[in-house]
């Protein structure tokens, strides 16, 4: 087996005294495909955002690429300096369920800004790098447009572009369709598939069953802010062992698969 | 009934002028000043940190609360003694008011960065930019634009308010027209003009204000996604 | 170096400053009541849609909006005498000139609050019979103040703050008072210091209670009805 590229041991978030994740383990090998499903308020969100650390793990240890993040503080917490976070962040791209994309930049200038800000890349490099982002999702046609004048298939397309622009090695997905009319759901899907066949490493959250079916190598079904149960897609979508598995997956199979 | 004569006012009309100069020119002071001071009132309350925080809120609160009047007293019969040092009417007016004003516009910029969705803050942290690069490349352009027909009015009141420093013999439009008053013993048609310009002028500033509202309104870059 | 201050001769006129004190209230308390009355008036006329009552409502909210405070003071303290067959009083000028500032300012305060009353409770009243007039009593208004109160509130701050001007004609309140002692004992930096802090101590609780008041009504607001 190879050297995990995130590594999660006993993981727990709680926000005041509500417990939201509990004891989280999870080791994500090169190349995989991960969806994670579960009811809304299960954690999934939550769960995704500790691994960019836009929220900050209550316990538990998250290694990436083999190196431990964070350092231990008092009282046991790790703590983590700014630095190690926006270098991690580099490596972890987040695509958000509402988009997020900056209203005061044209779809061009989001994908550059990240490149520029952040790497320091000139600004030739940087425009010719996101261009070809653009083209990727199919959006070079429109890289003057600001977000307001796009469809919301397009701005996520574009986000999507924006995390791409930085070499992630791990990619982020929190619902990125939820937000989309269901006519548009497809050209997304479209593009993340595109980056599955290139054998990227991905974390998606989704409600999207069959696409979940078709593309992950894995399915975690969260529940109560636990894994309650994982395994390959075949095991978790088609055969699932737990009865809470069972009836969520029941409820949703109404409208998708 | 009472005769106007506008003559002995037209007469003084170089005064007028040179008044109206001046009231601008300590308008313009305090907002070069008040502006960026503002900012940085505004972004060390936001900063979280109790040293920087704690100060910077008693500025605002304490600026914002008492009369700007009192404080003008203050900082040109009083600064003066205490620090050892000549105070012109024009440099206490100039202190008071770019101090007075920044405490102002710093409510004016925490309100604006506070409006920016959370999911800016997080899209620009998570693409790996630190908290002051996300603060001046992505949330502060937007904030700014949401900012402006506050920051007009702010500017406005601005003008206003400098009349007080007429009080500190400052030859300020309204001082001139004090003193033209008592010079002709005219101070209905006197005092009548110098309403009127302040109101054409502050008028003609609140149109283009308004103007370039519906300018930033119309553009293409809106604030919605 | 070092200045030495002493707060014993503040103290030893604490009389006169609290005489002063009492002129504050006072000119404070006849402007609040006319203000807000008068504002309350030409609120309601610029809401009307008839011609007649909203075009001079119109045209005072913006006069008395674009020109500054003590210009319409100083107008009323010198101006005014020379139309009139009777002697203005400082206080007169003074209350007149903060009046009707405050009326022009708290009227767009009214009308805001009033339009942002939805239709539907216009309707719900007038199917139940009830005049214009009677629906505006018993269903818009009391819905609207409450709407209003910051804003108000904030209005009575700014009232409060305005009544120092009155010292510019003379007008016996705190600040003018203040300026009388400063120039018998040579002691600016204590009077002034003691004044401004009197007016935070007194004002702040206030300014915070504006704050809860928008805070609470934000909290209304997002929970809808
Ligand atoms: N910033 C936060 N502060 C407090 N509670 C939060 C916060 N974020 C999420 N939660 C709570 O954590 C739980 C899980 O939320 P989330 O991870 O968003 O669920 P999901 O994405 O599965 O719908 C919910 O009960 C939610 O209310
Ligand atoms: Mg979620």
């Amino acid at each position: 087996m190879t050297q995990p590229l995130l590594n999660i041991t006993g993981l727990h978030k709680s926000f005041g005294t509500q417990q939201v994740l509990r004891n989280i383990d999870l080791a994500v090998q090169p190349g995989e495909r991960i969806a994670i499903l579960g009811a809304s308020g299960s954690g999934k969100s939550t769960f995704l955002r500790c691994l960019n650390f836009m929220e900050t793990p209550s316990a538990g240890s998250i290694e990436l690429g083999g190196r431990m993040l964070g350092s231990e503080g008092r009282n046991g917490a790790r703590v983590y300096a700014e630095k190690e976070l926006t270098q991690l962040r580099q490596r972890v791209g987040m695509v958000f369920q509402q988009f997020n994309l900056f209203p005061h930049m044209t779809a061009i200038g989001n994908v550059m800004e990240g490149l520029r800000t952040v790497k320091g890349v000139a600004p030739a490099a940087a425009r010719e790098r996101a261009m070809a982002e653009l083209s990727r999702v199919g959006l070079a046609d429109h890289a003057e447009q600001y977000p307001a004048r796009l469809s919301g298939g397009q701005k996520q397309r574009v986000a999507i572009a924006r995390a791409l622009a930085m070499d992630p090695e791990l990619l982020l997905f929190d619902e990125p369709t939820s937000a989309l009319d269901p006519e548009l759901v497809g050209e997304v899907l479209g593009v993340i598939r595109s980056l599955a066949e290139e054998g990227r490493t991905m974390l998606l959250v989704t409600h999207e069953l069959g696409f979940a079916y078709h593309v992950a190598t894995r399915v975690l079904f969260i529940a109560d802010g636990e894994i309650h149960e994982a395994g390959t897609p075949d095991e978790v979508v088609k055969h699932p062992q737990r009865e809470r598995t069972r009836a969520f997956l029941a409820r949703h199979r109404e409208f998708s698969l | 009934m009472y005769r106007w004569d506008f003559a002995p006012v037209l007469a003084n009309a170089d005064l007028l002028l040179q008044g109206l100069v001046n009231t601008l020119a300590v308008t313009g002071t305090a907002l070069a000043f008040g502006i960026p001071l503002g900012l940085a009132l505004a972004l060390a309350r936001l900063s979280g940190r109790r040293l920087l925080a704690w100060p910077a809120g008693f500025v605002i609160e304490f600026f914002r609360t008492t009369p700007p009047l009192v404080q003008l007293f203050w900082f040109f019969f009083a600064l003066p003694v205490l620090i050892r040092v000549e105070m012109t009417p024009f440099m206490a007016s100039a202190l008071t008011f770019s101090i007075q004003s920044s405490a102002f516009f710093a409510e004016v910029f925490r309100g604006g960065i506070v409006s920016v969705e959370r999911g800016q803050w997080e899209a620009s942290r998570a693409l790996g930019m630190t908290p002051s690069q996300s603060m001046r490349r992505i949330i502060l352009p937007q904030a700014v634009k949401r900012m402006i027909p506050a920051f007009m009015e702010r500017a406005i009141e601005l003008m206003k308010t400098t009349t007080l420093v007429a009080i500190v013999s400052y030859a300020d439009l309204l001082y001139q027209a004090n003193e033209i008053a008592q010079k002709t013993f005219r101070p209905l048609e006197v005092f009548t003009v110098v309403a009127g310009i302040y109101f054409v002028v502050i008028l003609m500033i609140s149109l283009l204000a308004r103007r370039l509202e519906r300018r930033l309104a119309v553009s293409g870059e809106s604030t919605v996604h | 170096m070092g200045y030495q201050w002493n707060f014993a001769p503040v103290f030893e006129h604490a009389d006169a400053l609290l005489y002063g004190a009492v002129g504050t209230l006072r000119i404070f308390a006849i402007c609040l009541v006319l203000g807000l009355s008068f504002g309350l008036v030409v609120g309601l006329m610029r809401y009307s849609r008839r011609r007649l009552l909203n075009w001079p409502a119109t045209a005072f909210v913006e006069f008395f909006r674009n020109t500054p405070v003590l210009v319409q003071i100083l107008w009323f303290y010198f101006a005014l005498p020379m139309l009139v067959p009777f002697e203005i009083s400082p206080l007169m000028a003074a209350a007149l000139g903060i009046s009707l500032n405050s009326a022009a300012f708290s009227a767009e305060i009214f009308r805001g609050g009033i339009q942002s009353i939805e239709p539907g409770q216009w309707e719900a009243s007038r199917a139940l019979g009830m005049t214009g007039l009677q629906a505006m009593r018993r269903i818009i208004l009391p819905q609207a103040i409450r709407r209003m109160l910051p804003a108000l509130t904030n209005r009575a701050i700014e009232i409060f703050k305005m009544s120092t001007l009155a010292s510019a004609v003379a007008y016996v309140e705190l600040l003018q008072q203040g300026k009388l002692i400063a120039s018998l004992n040579f002691n600016p930096i204590e009077v002034y210091t003691v004044i401004a802090l009197a007016f935070f101590l007194f004002l702040y609780p206030l300014v915070r209670a504006t704050y809860a008041l928008e805070r609470q009504m934000a909290r209304s607001d997002s929970g809808g009805d």
